[in-house]
């Protein structure tokens, strides 16, 4: 099994009329950066990267980063240069990136060079996630929602070929041109790193990945639709012609772990307790039903089983304020959120593996209102007991993480990835 | 489909290699009207009264409605370009053309690329010039319901309004809409709602009689675009009319109708 920690990274000021249980409502569009501190914000990024060298002290495999535009739920702007910092910075984790937003950026050959150098600074610690973006991402880049499959689809045949064909080539497609790719700049890994697809919604980004043979995360759905959903990957699989398993897929949820049962409860409910987090279903926020609603940016129709449940809590369906208000108590009972000691946290994730079987999870800790105190003792809990016993829970369920069993073939991966550098 | 009481009817015709929605009514002289940025909105009063004189013409965009989508059609010279052979495909020639809002945009490129196909043409709140002062509203940051409540200065007093944005859209309606709100995306998502080309192509409309009608209030595309499309279609006459917003058509639809059937029988 593949373990790794992820944080949005929100912007905590408490000063501000929107953070906290007892904020000011806010929506996406109408909050102005006018309140934006940068000295607050440097103690914090300075906070998000101390957290991710503990964890990696803490045992975790990998350290996810993302990336939003124009929110104060998620301070990964620009995730990349995040990212370039942990290669620097640690030593052994993965850095998964989760993802760049492909179809946003016009210019992909800058990507092809950041990830290569990422790639070469972490000596082959880099997983590339994909991601399509939500329309927040398409209105702050300002890209044509329309057009975001397309996008998406042809940057990574781009990114791909940029980085596995030597140059120099040209590249006439719809909608990226280049007259001589030759970047001076490539992976370490080879063919090259790893690329993984995060998702929650579209069918379509699903059984893409599935036809890739790309790792699909599941992004903190409930567990039903979920399994539905894997489902649908191991059956493309199957029509693809290869056996897909647990390293093919992951899953992302909201876990805490604590000193006391009460000092958890107390902790796990800052998770709703932050700035506006459409994602963090139960959080007070708003989200711009015209911003979920961004034209053409998923096909209104092939949608995944998740998608219910992922449309409420983006603020679309009917009833906006009362999916965000998903009660904490009832993410509690269905497991969306687990939060307690190790001795109860242990046996509730065991149930989780047990449904859901993905072959790489990440913890989802630190985020709303909860402070680098709260981030540190969870790591800390988490890798002096929870991650030894996952790790036994995962050998005995027969759960290989991506590093283990290759997706792509369903064989057992050497234990020391490829590298260049011959 | 027709009815005995209805005075139009709905088809779908082949033109320029794809099946085209076309609604038609009335009788006299073609006039062909091409909807704006949330589809043809249905038969309404100003059609009725127009269709008293005029053949009405009313295709639907590529992708909107029930047309299908051309999808190497990129921007609205692309979409300018299909139609002109669209109107081939209808036997249209020297025909009136009358646009709303983005399809005024579309008028404007059609005529600047051809001319000669046009005998008159209206152009009625016209996207498609970046106005010199104020900004175009931006549809795609509401919702479809808000942004046509945006295009009127008093929808409570504007009695079709409640026709063409009712407080519980069918799932039907809500769907066209979702439609077009991604059609008119693929048209005008950047630069948005306008091609700074455009002014300079309107050159040479000099020899198409032309007369722009702009509502005074309008909030979706400011009154000073109207008069970048008067000063750069010479002979072309700006009416702007008092107490209304984005469409005209239908929140000043007695003075609107006066105005264009004086145009059109001029």
């Amino acid at each position: 099994m593949f373990i790794g920690y992820f944080t949005e990274r929100p912007y905590q000021d408490e000063r501000s009329g929107f953070f906290g249980a007892t904020g000011t409502p806010i929506m996406d569009l109408t909050v102005s950066n006018e309140s934006f501190d940068p000295i607050l914000a440097a103690g914090l990024y300075n906070r998000y990267l101390d957290e991710k060298i503990y964890a990696e002290e803490m045992g975790f495999d990998g350290l996810m980063l993302n990336e939003h535009h124009n929110t104060a739920f998620c301070m990964g702007g620009a995730m990349n240069v995040e990212a370039s910092i942990l290669a620097r910075i640690t030593k052994r984790a993965k850095i998964v990136l989760l993802g760049n937003i492909l179809p946003i950026w016009d210019d992909p050959l800058w990507l092809v060079e950041q990830l290569s150098m990422i790639d070469m600074i972490s000596h082959g610690r880099l997983v590339s996630g994909w991601v399509r973006g939500t329309g927040r991402e398409s209105v702050a880049h300002n890209i044509e929602p329309h057009y975001n499959w397309e996008r998406f689809q042809e940057a990574h045949e781009f990114v791909v070929k940029a980085w596995t064909t030597p140059g120099p080539f040209r590249w006439e497609g719809k909608h990226y041109n280049y007259r001589h790719v030759n970047p001076w700049a490539k992976p370490y890994q080879k063919p090259h790193p790893p690329i993984w697809l995060p998702g929650v919604v579209s069918r379509d980004s699903l059984m893409w990945a599935a036809k890739q043979r790309i790792p699909y995360i599941m992004l903190a759905t409930e567990m039903e639709p979920t399994k539905q959903a894997f489902q649908l990957y191991h059956d493309t699989a199957a029509d693809e012609g290869y056996e897909s398993g647990p390293q093919n897929l992951g899953y992302l949820w909201k876990v805490h772990v604590d000193e006391t049962e009460d000092l958890a409860e107390a902790t796990g409910r800052k998770y709703v307790q932050g700035p506006s987090n459409p994602f963090l279903a139960g959080n007070e926020g708003t989200v711009n039903p015209a911003l979920v609603n961004l034209p053409g940016l998923t096909s209104r129709r092939r949608v995944l089983p998740t998608q219910a449940v992922a449309t409420a809590a983006r603020g679309g369906g009917g009833g906006v304020a009362g999916v965000l208000g998903r009660p904490y108590e009832q993410q509690i009972a269905d497991r969306t959120i687990i939060c307690g000691t190790p001795k109860t946290v242990i046996p509730k994730i065991r149930e989780v593996l047990e449904y859901v079987r993905p072959g790489t999870i990440f913890f989802w800790d630190g985020d709303g209102a909860m402070t680098h105190d709260d981030a540190m003792r969870s790591l800390r809990l988490m890798g002096e007991e929870v991650i030894p016993a996952v790790r036994e829970i995962a050998k005995e369920l027969e759960l290989p993480g991506p590093f283990e069993v290759d997706p792509a073939t369903n064989k057992p991966m050497d234990s020391t990835p490829e590298v260049g550098g011959d | 489909m027709a009815t005995s009481a209805q005075t139009w009817s709905e088809e779908i015709v082949e033109a320029a290699g794809g099946a085209v929605q076309l609604v038609k009514g009335g009788q006299g002289e073609p006039l062909l009207i091409l909807h704006d940025e949330m589809g043809h909105p249905g038969w309404l009063n100003y059609h009725q009264a127009l269709a008293q004189n005029n053949t009405l013409y009313i295709p639907s965009h590529s992708g909107f409605g029930e047309t299908e989508r051309q999808e190497w059609i990129m921007n609205m010279r692309d979409l300018a370009g299909w139609y002109l052979e669209v109107l081939d495909d209808l036997g249209l020639d020297k025909v009136n053309l009358m646009g709303i809002s983005l399809g005024g945009w579309l008028a404007a490129e059609m005529a600047s690329m051809s001319p000669q196909t046009f005998k008159k043409m209206v152009l009625v709140g016209p996207a498609g010039i970046k106005p010199p002062t104020g900004e175009i509203y931006d549809m795609f940051l509401v919702v479809a319901k808000a942004f046509i409540t945006q295009g009127f200065h008093d929808p409570d007093g504007t009695p079709e309004f409640a026709t063409i944005c009712p407080d519980e859209p069918t799932p039907e309606q809500t769907e066209l809409w979702e439609v077009a709100r991604e059609e008119a995306s693929r048209l005008s998502w950047r630069p948005y709602m306008h091609y700074p080309g455009l002014p300079h192509l309107l050159h040479r409309l000099k020899t198409l009689p032309t007369l722009v009608v702009w509502g005074k209030e309008d909030a979706i595309v400011p009154l000073s675009a109207g008069q970048v499309y008067q000063e750069n279609i010479k002979g072309s006459k700006l009416a702007v009319i008092d107490n209304c917003g984005h469409h005209p058509e239908i929140e000043k639809t007695e003075e609107f109708l006066g105005l264009v059937k004086e145009f059109l029988a001029a």
